[in-house]
C-alpha cells in the first residue's frame, strides 16, 4: 500500500461545512463513514462527534420507507421530495438496494427513479448496497443518516423490505413508513409475519389500480386500528397513487403527524438515543456475537453507556472493542 | 428512371417504397440532400430528426448543446419545416417521419406547410413513426408518461383517418425491440401487443364510430427489424402476417381482408453491423434484406437500409447511396419481382412459421396477465426481459458461441482502403450548424407575433387539458410560429415527465465460475479494500440519445464484476452527471454517447467535475468514436474510450479497475486478463 492519500479536510472545518449544508461537505462525509481503513474510521468517529449535539437530539425528521419490491417505492419517494421542495424544505436520501450475494457487486437504480429530471440542489442522494447484510440496512445508514440530518431538513431512508430481519430500517428512523398495494394477497402474510407491528405509517400504493384497494385499506386499519389510549399512536393507513399524484400531501400530513406526536410525548430525543445504541449492539454483534456483549455487562449495560454521549459511537465502539481484546472493529 | 423504363417485358411486381433515411445539420442542407436522393432514383423520403427535436427541445435549450443537427436534421418551427420541403411539392411526395413524442407535432408542421404550398391535405401520403411505446423500452425519445402519451399517439390516429386517409399514423416498431436484443418471439410478441393496446385505447375513447373502426385497423402499419438470420427473418415476417390477419378478425371482427393485410417497412439491423472489418456489412446488409423481400405474401412495403459504416460514424452521401444501389439492385437486377411466393408449400418454412407464432401468443398471453403493455412496461416486465435477452446475446458473443466474422473469429485483416481515406471513412458534421441554427430561431422568435404564439399556446394547452383532440390546436400553434420547445413545453406543464424502467435490476448475475471471472471479482474485491470500501462506479448517457442498450449491459458486466453502479439512466446535463459523481463518491465515471456529440458533452463534464473539486475521478466514454475523436477525447483527459469492436467485457472490466488504481496512486495489476 504505497499509494498517496488525497489531501482530506479538516474534521473541524468539515463538520462545520455538513452544519452549513455544503454538498460537497456531505459527501466527503459519507465518503468517511464508508471507508474501513482505520485512519478513516477514526476521523469518521471525529466527524461525528463534531456534528451538533442539539441537532441529533430534537431537530430534523429520520424517516424510513420499506415494503416489498414492485410496490412503487421510489416513484412514491420522488412524490414525497418534490413535495417537500415545495414547502421549502431540503431532503437527504439514502436509498439502498441488495448485493449481489455471487459477485458482491450491486446496480443501485433508485436515484434514476427518484430524481427523473429533477435536479433540485436542495435534495442529495446517496444511493447504498446492503454488502450482504440481512438486516437490509447496511452498517453505514445509521452514522450517514446523522450527517445528512445535520445538513438537511428531512431525511429518506428508502430500503426493500419483505420479511422481519428486513425492516430494520425501523430500528434508524423516527417514522418508518411500510408501503404494500392493493390485491397483492400479502396482506395477511404481513400482519402474520407481525411486521405491521413495526410502522408508524401504513402506505397503500396505487390505489389507482381499481376498487381493491378499499378493501385492503379497510383490512388494514380493522387489524392496527385498536382504540388508542393517549400514550398509543395508531398507525394512520393513506391510500396514494404515486403514478397519479394522489394522497402524498395526506402522506406527508402523517408522516409529520407522528413526528409532532413523538415531540408532544417526549420520545423523539429517547429514541435516537435508542439509534446509537442499536447501532453499537449490531455491531459489537456481528464483531463479538452473544458472548462479547454478555462479556460487557449485557445489552443494558452497553446502552446505559452510548446514552451518555451519543454522538461518540464510533469512539465508544472501538473502546468496547478494545476492552474485548480486539483493534478496532474496521480491521477485520 | 432509365433502368425502371428499360424492364423486361415479363410481368413484374412492383417494387417496395425505396427510401434512405437521411438528414443532418440543416432544413437547408437537408433539403439538399433529399433532392439529389429523389434526382438518384430513391421513390420516397424518410427525414431523420436531430435529438432536440425528437424529444421536443428547441436548438437553445440545455439539454440540446452538442446534439443540434448530429443524427438528423433540427427542426425548430415553420420555417425550418418550409425550408426542408422547398421545392419538394409535398401532395405529390411519400414522406415518412421518424418521430415519436413530438409526433403529433412535426405532422402538424408538414400540414401547415403543406397548406401554405397550396396543397390538397386529404391528398397526402406517408407515415409518421408515432410508436411511443417502445421508446420506453428502447431509442428512449419519450417525454412524458405512457398514459397521455398514447393519447397523443391515438389522436394522430384519429385526425389522419378522418382527415388524411391515406397517411400511415402509426408505424408499430419491432425494430428497435431487436436492437434491444429481443428475439423474434419477443419481437412479434410486443409488437402485436402494443397494435393491441393502441386499438383498445382508440376503440375505448369512442371517437371513432364502431362502422369506421376497420378503417382504422387498416391504417395500422408496422416498422420492422431484419437481422442476418435470414431464413428465421423471412419466417418472422411471414408469422406477422399471419397472426395480424388473426388478430384484426377475430378481435376486431375486420371482414375486408384487404384491411387485415400486415403491412410494414424495414430498416434491416444496425445492431449487427460491426466496427471491425466494417466492408463485411455489405454482404449482411445484403442479406438481411433478403428476409423481408423473399416472400411475395410477406414482403415489406418500403426499405431503407443502414450504411455500412454507421458502426464507424455517420454515414457519407456516397456511403447513402451504395445502400441505395442494393436496393435497385435487388428490385430491378435480379428476377426476384417476377415469381409468386417462392415458400409457399415448403413444410421447413410451415413449421417455422407455427414455432414462432405459438411462442409469440404465449408471450402475448404473458403481456395480457400484466394488463397490457402500458402496464407491462411501468412495471418493468417487458424492459427486464429485453436486458436479459441482450445479456444472454452479449455473452454468446463474448464465449464465441455466436460467430460474428472479423469480430470474435477470423479478426485477423488487412487495412481497408475503405477507412484511409483523409475523412476516415465517415462524414463530419459542420460544427457551426449548432450555433446558425440557434441564430436562426433567435431570428424567427424575434420575427413573429408574440400575441398569436400566446394565444395558439393557450388554446393547446385547454385542448390537451380536457382531452381533446389536440391535432387542430398544434396545426394552428405550426401558423402561429410556435417553437417545438414551446409546444412540448406546453404539454410536458400538463402531462410532467417520464424516467422508464431500465430492466437491469431484474438480470440475474451470470453464475459462471470461470477462473477469468473470478480473478476478475478478486480484484475489485482487492482494490476496493485498499482504497477503504467497495469500487463504485456511475454509468450515464449525457445528451439526448436515448439508445441505452450499450450503457445497460456495460452496468450489467460491472455488478457482475463486483462493482457498485449506480445507474443514472438517459437524458442527463453534465452538471446532473457532475452532482451524481459527488453524492454517489464514487471511483470511476462511465459515460455512453451514440450520437456523435461526445467532444462536447465529454468537455462540459470534465469542467464540471473540476468545479467541484472532483477532478481526480476519472471518466470513460463508449460510444460510436472515430478513432480521430478517440486520439482527441484522451488528449482532453478521457482515461480510455470503448467502440463497438471492443466486445470483450471482461477485458474492459479489468482495464476500469487498473484505472481507477492509476487515479489513486496504485500500481496496476499486470495486463494480461
Amino acid at each position: 500500500m504505497t499509494h498517496h492519500r488525497p489531501q482530506e479536510p479538516d474534521v473541524a472545518e468539515l463538520a462545520a461545512a455538513v452544519a452549513a449544508g455544503s454538498r460537497h461537505a456531505v459527501a466527503t462525509g459519507l465518503n468517511w463513514i464508508d471507508d474501513r481503513r482505520p485512519g478513516m474510521h477514526r476521523r469518521a468517529g471525529e466527524l461525528l462527534s463534531r456534528l451538533s449535539q442539539d441537532r441529533f437530539a430534537g431537530d430534523g425528521h429520520i424517516i424510513g420507507l420499506t415494503g416489498p419490491p414492485g410496490v412503487g417505492k421510489s416513484t412514491l419517494s420522488a412524490a414525497l421530495i418534490r413535495h417537500w421542495l415545495h414547502e421549502g424544505r431540503s431532503v437527504g436520501v439514502l436509498a439502498v438496494d441488495p448485493s449481489s450475494p455471487i459477485s458482491g457487486g450491486a446496480l443501485l437504480g433508485d436515484r434514476l427513479r427518484m430524481l427523473a429530471g429533477n435536479d433540485d440542489p436542495r435534495v442529495f442522494i446517496r444511493s447504498l448496497a446492503n454488502r450482504g447484510d440481512y438486516g437490509g440496512l447496511s452498517a453505514e445508514v445509521w452514522p450517514m443518516s446523522l450527517v445528512m440530518q445535520a445538513a438537511f431538513d428531512i431525511v429518506l431512508i428508502e430500503t426493500v423490505g419483505v420479511g422481519q430481519r428486513e425492516i430494520d430500517v425501523a430500528s434508524f428512523s423516527d417514522t418508518t413508513c411500510f408501503v404494500l398495494q392493493p390485491q397483492s394477497g400479502d396482506t395477511i402474510q404481513f400482519l402474520k409475519a407481525g411486521i405491521m407491528e413495526v410502522p408508524d405509517v401504513v402506505v397503500v400504493n396505487k390505489a389507482d389500480l381499481g376498487i381493491a384497494w378499499q378493501k385492503t385499506v379497510a383490512d388494514l386499519a380493522g387489524a392496527i386500528g385498536i382504540a388508542g389510549a393517549d400514550d398509543i399512536w395508531v398507525p394512520p393507513v393513506v391510500p396514494t397513487s404515486a403514478a397519479a399524484q394522489t394522497g402524498i400531501a395526506d402522506l406527508a400530513h402523517g408522516l409529520a403527524d407522528h413526528r409532532a406526536w413523538l415531540v408532544a410525548h417526549g420520545r423523539l430525543a429517547p429514541k435516537r438515543l435508542g439509534f446509537a445504541a442499536d447501532w453499537v449492539l449490531k455491531r459489537l454483534d456481528q464483531e463479538f456475537g452473544r458472548r462479547g456483549l454478555a462479556r460487557l455487562g449485557g445489552e443494558a449495560a452497553v446502552r446505559a453507556e452510548v446514552a451518555a454521549s451519543p454522538t461518540t459511537a464510533f469512539e465508544q465502539l472501538d473502546r468496547f472493542s478494545e476492552r474485548l481484546g480486539a483493534a478496532t472493529p474496521a480491521t477485520r | 428512371m432509365d433502368t425502371l423504363e428499360k424492364a423486361p417485358p415479363v410481368k413484374r411486381d412492383r417494387p417496395w417504397l425505396i427510401r434512405t433515411y437521411s438528414g443532418h445539420s440543416s432544413a437547408r442542407a437537408s433539403n439538399a440532400l433529399y433532392r439529389t436522393n429523389l434526382a438518384r432514383g430513391q421513390t420516397g423520403l424518410s427525414v431523420a430528426f436531430d435529438l432536440p427535436t425528437q424529444t421536443g427541445y428547441d436548438a437553445d435549450h440545455q439539454l440540446a448543446r452538442g446534439e443540434v443537427g448530429k443524427v438528423g436534421v433540427p427542426i425548430c418551427s415553420i420555417e425550418d419545416m418550409e425550408a426542408l420541403f422547398e421545392g419538394i411539392p409535398l401532395e405529390q411526395m411519400n414522406t415518412s417521419m421518424t418521430i415519436n413524442a413530438t409526433a403529433p407535432w412535426l405532422l402538424s408542421l408538414y400540414i401547415a406547410v403543406a397548406e401554405k404550398q397550396g396543397a390538397d391535405i386529404s391528398a397526402l401520403q406517408g407515415t409518421v413513426q408515432n410508436d411511443i411505446i417502445k421508446e420506453y423500452l428502447s431509442r428512449g425519445t419519450y417525454i412524458f408518461p405512457p398514459q397521455p402519451s398514447v393519447k397523443l399517439a391515438t389522436d394522430v390516429i384519429t385526425y389522419t383517418v378522418r382527415n388524411i386517409p391515406k397517411w400511415n399514423p402509426t408505424n408499430i416498431c419491432s425494430y428497435h425491440l431487436q436492437e434491444a436484443g429481443a428475439t423474434p418471439v419477443q419481437e412479434m410478441a410486443y409488437a402485436l401487443s402494443t397494435a393491441v393496446t393502441i386499438l383498445d385505447s382508440i376503440r375505448d375513447s369512442g371517437e371513432i364510430a364502431a362502422e369506421d373502426f376497420a378503417d382504422v385497423v387498416g391504417r395500422i402499419s408496422f416498422f420492422v427489424n431484419a437481422g442476418i438470420r435470414f431464413v428465421e427473418e423471412c419466417c418472422k415476417m411471414r408469422g406477422f402476417v399471419e397472426m395480424w390477419d388473426r388478430i384484426a378478425e377475430q378481435r376486431y371482427g375486420v371482414t375486408d381482408a384487404k384491411l387485415r393485410r400486415f403491412r410494414y417497412g424495414v430498416q434491416v439491423n444496425s445492431l449487427g453491423l460491426t466496427e471491425s472489418q466494417a466492408e463485411n456489412n455489405i454482404q449482411r446488409i445484403v442479406l438481411e434484406m433478403l428476409g423481408v423481400v423473399l416472400s411475395k405474401t410477406a414482403r415489406a412495403r418500403a426499405i431503407q437500409l443502414p450504411a455500412w459504416n454507421e458502426a464507424l460514424g455517420l454515414p457519407r452521401p456516397w456511403d447513402q447511396q451504395w445502400s441505395l444501389r442494393i436496393q435497385q439492385v435487388m428490385a430491378l437486377e435480379t428476377d426476384l419481382l417476377e415469381y409468386g411466393d417462392l415458400l409457399d408449400g415448403s413444410p421447413v418454412i410451415a413449421a417455422k412459421v407455427k414455432a414462432l407464432c405459438e411462442g409469440a401468443e404465449a408471450e402475448m398471453a404473458r403481456v395480457a396477465e400484466h394488463g397490457g403493455m402500458v402496464r407491462a412496461i411501468e412495471s418493468g416486465y417487458v424492459k427486464r426481459e429485453l436486458v436479459a435477452s441482450q445479456t444472454a446475446r452479449m455473452r454468446a458473443i463474448e464465449s464465441g458461441e455466436l460467430k460474428i466474422v472479423g469480430v470474435n473469429c477470423y479478426t485477423d485483416s488487412a487495412d481497408s482502403p475503405l477507412t484511409s481515406a483523409s475523412d476516415g471513412g465517415i462524414m463530419k458534421v459542420d460544427p457551426a450548424a449548432e450555433r446558425e441554427q440557434i441564430e436562426r430561431l433567435t431570428a424567427f422568435r424575434a420575427r413573429r407575433d408574440p400575441e398569436a404564439v400566446k394565444q395558439a399556446l393557450e388554446a393547446l394547452t385547454a385542448a390537451a387539458r380536457s382531452g381533446a383532440n389536440v391535432m387542430p390546436a398544434s396545426i394552428a400553434c405550426a401558423h402561429a410560429g410556435v417553437t417545438t420547445g414551446e409546444w412540448a413545453g406546453a404539454l410536458r406543464a400538463i402531462f410532467g415527465e417520464y424516467r422508464a424502467p431500465t430492466g437491469i435490476d431484474g438480470v440475474v448475475a451470470t453464475r459462471s465460475d470461470s477462473a477469468r471471472i473470478q480473478a476478475l471479482r478478486e480484484r475489485t474485491r482487492n482494490t476496493g479494500e485498499q482504497l477503504g470500501r467497495p469500487l463504485r462506479l456511475l454509468v450515464g448517457k449525457p445528451g439526448l440519445d436515448g439508445h441505452s442498450n450499450g450503457a445497460e449491459q456495460v452496468a450489467v458486466k460491472a455488478r457482475d464484476a463486483g462493482f457498485e453502479v449506480v445507474y443514472e439512466g438517459i437524458r442527463l446535463t453534465p452538471h446532473q452527471l457532475a452532482t451524481a459523481a459527488l453524492e454517489e463518491g464514487v471511483h470511476l465515471i462511465g459515460l455512453s454517447v451514440l450520437s456523435g456529440s461526445h467532444a462536447e458533452l465529454v468537455t462540459e463534464i470534465r469542467k464540471e467535475l473540476d468545479e467541484l473539486g472532483l477532478s481526480r475521478v476519472p471518466v470513460i466514454i463508449g460510444g460510436i468514436i472515430p478513432e480521430a475523436d478517440a486520439v482527441a477525447l484522451k488528449a482532453a483527459g478521457i482515461a480510455a474510450v470503448y467502440t463497438p469492436k471492443d466486445v470483450d467485457l471482461n477485458r474492459i472490466m479489468s482495464e476500469l479497475v487498473d484505472i481507477i488504481r492509476n487515479a489513486n496512486g496504485l500500481d496496476p495489476y499486470e495486463a494480461a486478463a
